[in-house]
């Protein structure tokens, strides 16, 4: 059990004799709370987009400082969940291959950024590669701060995602692979790879959702700069702040939708990973 | 064996400058004054009191997502009903949704200009831009965690001993006291260490709905943010100190916790299966 379960729901609904035991409340409380709890309060938000009429909602997700801060969260989510999805294969394939003394430490070490509140994350950050960084590397206010940002929020899910199906993979397909000389990437992208996708894919995805939402590592690191380094939700926030809810929620509405889409293609992938095992 | 090396290198490199540098620097620049500007930080009045505001909003609202979820694990797992899977894939949203967002959507709902925010305050509860909006918001983000680790674990137990139980005569309540509970609570108990911990540092959602009031609404994630903008570095250091041991003492208890799933497991050779698709090293 690692956090990965929250990303990753383990499908419970074909296991065995589950059903004869029941309290009969439970499924009334439990949407109950649900409803009152996430549903209303989300569609409240959709409700407020379009109170204004459709022309409202589309005048205020078409304002430029607003389009410029989704062209930079979706460019730099993008970046961010690419990049992780490299090194998160290489640090999963490292943490079930390779053995080396603090093994232990580092698996431990890569659930942090789960743990860690996202404002100490964006100080850490500015603490190291802000205006007073001791190594000389002065990212802060500018896209590649936002980029980092992202990256160290996005860490664990490819890693958590990954790391299970590297442990559960045969390694009779790799050395029948090597065997009949295919080289080591050969190998990697013929035989391992293929088996991993669907894993790597999901976990992509949830970093790429939590990527266009982020706000409060991004607070600090960023600088806010509109046009420039201002993020969605950072956007958001200033609305609100202003007193613009109509426009804070219309741009919310986007981002809800993203939202909404991407959780659709994790349960794709993972329906694809549970069908491939 | 030299790409290993070299593959070791490039991961290890990397958690250095993502994780374990920034770290350490936090550390650095909390103590760097000395250890006593540091103790002075921490127990300025504001700061003790963004601490308890923390430690109230997540004593209220883990237990009310602990409860919930063990009822909701129960739904998804031992009942059939209309809507189970819209249920079940809503849960998620808490996951996916911008902190911003969930802020912004009790805002619209509890604010004065709403019908029920303006019932609210009329009858003198005031919800937003103070606790109950805290607590709102922290439950709405932690909603997920209990329920996603529970239910695995009841679809893994099954209903023979709780049939058994019955058959003997047991109520549903002593039936889920004395074997349902038991049987699960390790997976109540790692829910209720990751609801704890996203509680504890939950910083967006409460960021909207709290109007920073220092000394009154503000939590130790708010306080941090504050005392920087406010050119406090060693104020704003220390907090996320505080804030870093809570996160580590969270990654122990988990690490912890998995290695206890782990042995138990391993001394049921029958399930492997179940032991290998949910322990992780």
């Amino acid at each position: 059990m690692a956090a990965t379960d929250l990303a990753l729901p383990a499908r419970w609904t074909r296991s065995k004799s589950n059903n004869g035991i029941g309290l009969p409340a439970a499924p009334g409380i439990a949407t109950a709370y649900l409803t009152l709890i996430v549903l209303i309060p989300l569609a409240a938000v959709v409700w407020r987009a379009t109170s204004d009429g459709t022309s409202g909602f589309f005048e205020a997700i078409l304002q430029p400082q607003a389009l410029a801060a989704l062209r930079l969260t979706f460019i730099a989510s993008l970046a961010a969940c690419a990049l992780n999805a490299v090194f998160g294969t290489i640090l999963a394939w490292v943490l079930v291959r390779d053995d080396f003394p603090g093994k232990a430490l580092i698996n431990a070490l890569i659930d942090l950024p789960f743990a860690l509140p996202t404002i100490v994350a964006g100080l850490t950050l500015l603490a190291l590669y802000g205006p007073h960084s001791p190594l000389g590397v002065h990212l802060a206010y500018t896209q590649a701060g936002v980029g980092l940002a992202l990256l160290f929020v996005t860490l664990p899910f490819v890693v958590r995602n990954v790391q299970p199906v590297l442990m559960e993979l045969d390694l009779e397909a790799e050395e029948a692979a090597a065997s009949l000389g295919a080289s080591q990437l050969t190998t990697f992208r013929r035989v391992i790879l293929p088996s991993l996708m669907p894993a790597l894919l999901s976990g992509v995805s949830l970093a790429f959702a939590r990527s266009m939402g982020e706000f409060g590592s991004l607070v600090l690191m960023s600088g806010n700069i509109p046009f420039k380094t201002e993020v969605a939700s950072v956007h958001i926030y200033g609305q609100i702040e202003s007193g613009d809810v109509a426009g804070a929620a219309a741009l919310s509405v986007v981002l809800l939708a993203v939202a909404l889409v991407v959780l659709g293609l994790v349960a794709l992938f993972q329906r694809r990973a549970a069908r491939g095992s | 064996m030299a790409a290993r090396l070299a593959l070791r290198g490039v991961a290890l490199g990397y958690l250095a400058l993502l994780l374990a540098l920034p770290l350490g620097i936090v550390f650095f620049n909390a103590f760097g004054g000395g250890f006593h500007q540091a103790w002075a930080a921490i127990t300025q009045p504001d700061a003790l009191h963004a601490l308890w505001m923390t430690v109230l909003v997540t004593a209220i609202a883990v237990p009310a997502n602990t409860i919930f979820g063990i009822i909701c694990a129960h739904a998804l797992v031992r009942s059939d009903f209309r809507f189970k899977r819209v249920l079940d894939a809503a849960l998620d949203l808490p996951f996916a949704v911008s902190p911003v967002v969930v802020g912004l959507a009790l805002f619209v709902v509890y604010g004065r200009t709403s019908p029920v925010g303006a019932w609210l305050l009329a009858h003198g509860i005031h919800v937003i831009f103070a606790l109950p909006g805290l607590v709102l918001a922290t439950i709405f983000v932690s909603l997920p965690f209990v329920v996603r680790e529970v239910a695995p674990t009841l679809a893994e137990i099954g209903t023979e001993q709780e049939q058994a139980a019955a058959v003997l005569g047991a109520n549903a309540w002593q039936t889920f006291w004395r074997v349902t509970l038991p049987s699960i609570r390790w997976g109540v108990i790692y829910g209720v260490v990751l609801s704890t911990a996203r509680s504890l540092g939950e910083f967006g959602a409460v960021s909207v709905v709290s109007g920073h009031l220092a000394g009154q609404t503000e939590t130790l994630t708010l306080f941090v943010e504050d005392r920087y903008q406010a050119f406090d570095p060693v104020g704003a250091y220390t907090a996320a100190v505080v804030l870093a041991l809570l996160a580590f003492a969270t990654l122990g208890a988990m690490n912890w916790l998995a290695a206890k799933e782990k042995s138990k497991w391993q001394s049921l050779p029958a399930t492997s299966e179940k032991a290998s698709a949910t322990t992780s090293p």
